[in-house]
């Protein structure tokens, strides 16, 4: 009993993560159609997020580290947010419609990310800083002649080389300068570790069970995102629009709805939601610039399995892929066939993390012979829009 | 032929003394086919005007033009004096235009009430209380029954009276319709030609009406006639003549 109490749990408990995680590429793929490669490394900026805010709080004393993980939810969902409205307005928003350019593109930003958080250091920030001051400040200033048009092409050429040259000079200047604790890598390429805050540690015993805190605020904050999300969407202005440009873009146009600002917000909330699984992430175990690696695939399984533009599919799904995960990883099955040796050792074969997710995997693509188009599919006629 | 030539229609267009709407030569491509040629078109304030043609004369694209669903290669587009040619459907329609295309586009997966709050995105001022004015519900009593049933359920016609009322929402200074009664019964086309005309008289609108029944072409002042992209024919709808009737509308 105490067993089937367990793996339920762990397995709800996995699937609250996945489903945090897959919350916002719900949103993003679900109703928007973008395939964000990089919304693992939102997820990773949010764990990084939550590092940081931990760091910044730490030196504060008692009532201030303790509840610092709410400032870090905070912190990480308007981070995430932020880098993904600049990532819709400066790459998605060009390949709308174009899911193939738009795969390759964030993938490309995907791998970005994840160099930037291992070698951001005071050097880096500094010189990229400077060129970017340099560049688009000369741009801003040229852009105010009347014959920028003509001029603009020559004003790119010679801006980028003297932007460049100066930025590289003056890090190298600095760092040379000031040496180590200006050049070193502020997170690297080894992973960080968040503590969870006194009051999450430890866990609630049920028998001989033992729930552990963590988990459990992971559960609550996935409840809460779900609520949050389910408010906005059907209870706000802002998500009407949502709905009415998701299913019906040009007729939204037609009455009024600004659908550049739309595509922004649902992108940014998108986003936010991947900046807060972070979060979560960040509770679970070490962080490292890979982490989103880990999650994409699975996010992604989330959302097709549940059928793509559905909330409630997500849902379902990510609990059964989290149930299916645990059940298959922890070998909770095989103890029932101890009279068949040769049915007990296939579950033990696969009782490792990662023979779990192969399984799953099967599964999934088994299933998808069968409901293509996921548990919930789209009914009606905007499915081809 | 005994109508007016196309330069004829320019003269009367140009001479409309209050333009709601004011365009000039305006061409449209849809890739490399070229489907408005040289159009010169005008809304007077307060006034009904009707574009009648064949099935694919180009219509449907002259209206979607001047919402800013497709863009002119040349040709200027005026609404209310100001040039609207650069701007944006969302914007469009927060300046007063209200659309009603063909084929209606109700938001399927959306509630009737919610697909009528929509309507009140073209107003300026934000934060005002959501509600729906008892008037909509004066001009399509239907609409009063279903509010929570989704866009998607409603027959044609429903569909189509929810499609007016939800313009009407954003208090449009011009109403574009687009064949209101495309594959709809005789007693709702009568439905709807009477809201239309109450409109008009109750809230002085101008109204842009693309039409193929000839009852409710009646009821515009104005009419412009379009073959082949052009516009070919223009006048007072009281001087429709047999002869255009059989040439240009589909009955
Ligand atoms: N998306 C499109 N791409 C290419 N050509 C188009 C497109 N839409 C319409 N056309 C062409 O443009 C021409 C004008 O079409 P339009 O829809 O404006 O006709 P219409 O006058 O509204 O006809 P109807 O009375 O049938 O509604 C037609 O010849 C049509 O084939
Ligand atoms: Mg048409």
């Amino acid at each position: 009993m105490s067993g089937l109490l367990d793996g339920l749990f762990n397995g709800i408990s996995i699937g609250a993560v996945l489903l945090l995680a897959a919350l916002g590429l719900a949103i993003v793929f679900g109703l928007m159609g973008v395939i964000n490669m990089a919304h693992g490394e939102l997820i990773m900026l949010g764990a990084y997020t939550t590092f940081v805010v931990q760091n910044i709080f730490k030196p504060l004393g008692a009532p201030w580290s303790d509840f610092y993980i709410f400032f870090a939810l905070v912190a990480a969902f308007i981070v995430a947010a932020l880098v993904g409205v600049l990532l819709e307005r400066t790459v998605v928003r060009y390949l709308y419609g174009r899911p193939l350019e738009t795969l390759l593109a964030t993938w490309g930003v995907s791998l970005i990310l994840q160099q930037f958080i291992r070698s951001v250091s005071p050097q880096f920030v500094v010189g990229v800083g400077l060129f970017c001051a340099l560049y688009f400040g000369a741009i801003a200033i040229i852009s105010r002649r009347p014959d920028f048009e003509r001029i603009r092409n020559w004003a790119i050429a010679i801006m980028v080389p003297i932007s460049v040259a100066i930025a590289l000079t003056a890090s190298n200047v600095l760092g040379q300068s000031f040496k180590l604790g200006f050049t070193r890598p502020w997170f690297g390429t080894q992973g960080v570790d968040v503590t969870a805050p006194k009051w999450l540690r430890g866990g609630l015993a049920i028998g001989d069970s033992q729930l552990p805190y963590t988990r459990l605020f992971i559960i609550a904050l996935t409840i809460v995102c779900l609520l949050g999300i389910y408010w906005f969407l059907n209870k706000t202005n802002w998500g009407l629009r949502i709905r009415s440009v998701t299913q019906n873009r040009t007729m939204s146009a037609c009455l009024g709805i600004p659908t550049q600002k739309v595509d922004a917000i649902t992108f940014a909330i998108g986003s936010g939601l991947a900046g807060i699984a972070g979060c979560a992430v960040a509770l679970l175990g070490s962080v490292s610039s890979n982490t989103g690696q880990a999650y994409i695939v699975d996010t992604f399984m989330v959302v097709v399995i549940g059928g793509v533009g559905k909330l409630i599919g997500s849902i379902m799904a990510a609990g059964a892929i989290g149930i299916l995960s645990y059940v298959i990883g922890s070998n909770a099955i095989g103890p029932l066939f101890d009279s068949m040796p040769f049915v007990k050792s296939i579950f033990e074969f696969f009782a490792t993390a990662s023979m779990a997710k192969v399984v799953v995997f099967a599964l999934i693509v088994v299933f998808l012979q069968f409901r293509p188009a996921g548990l919930f599919p789209q009914k009606g006629r905007t499915v081809e829009a | 032929m005994s109508y007016t030539k196309s330069s004829a229609a320019v003269e009367s267009s140009g001479a409309i003394a209050d333009p709601m709407l004011d365009i000039t030569n305006l061409n449209v491509y849809y890739g490399e086919s070229h489907i408005l040629r040289n159009v010169d078109f005008g809304v007077a304030s307060g006034k009904m005007v009707c574009l009648i043609g064949r099935n694919g004369v180009g219509k449907t694209t002259m209206l979607k033009t001047i919402m800013g669903l497709l863009a002119p290669r040349t040709g200027s587009i005026q609404f209310r004096g100001e040039s609207i040619v650069r701007k944006s459907p969302d914007q469009r329609a927060r300046l007063g235009i209200g659309y009603v295309p063909q084929g209606r586009e109700v938001i399927p997966r959306l509630t009737i009430k919610e697909n009528l709050l929509l309507g009140l995105e073209a107003l300026p001022g934000k934060g005002q209380k959501k509600e729906i004015p008892e008037e909509i519900f004066e001009l399509f009593p239907v609409l009063k029954t279903m509010l929570s049933r989704m866009g998607g359920d409603l027959s044609g016609g429903q569909q189509q009276q929810l499609a007016i009322a939800r313009a009407l929402m954003g208090q449009p200074k011009l109403l574009v319709l687009d064949e209101p009664t495309e594959g709809i019964q005789p007693s709702i086309i009568l439905e709807i030609e009477a809201a239309v005309k109450r409109i008009i008289k109750e809230r002085g609108i101008s109204v842009l009406l693309v039409e193929q029944h000839l009852h409710f072409v009646r009821q515009a002042d104005w009419y412009y006639a379009m073959q082949k992209g052009g516009i070919v024919a223009s006048g007072p709808t009281r001087e429709l003549s047999q002869e255009i009737i059989q040439e240009f509308l589909a009955v």
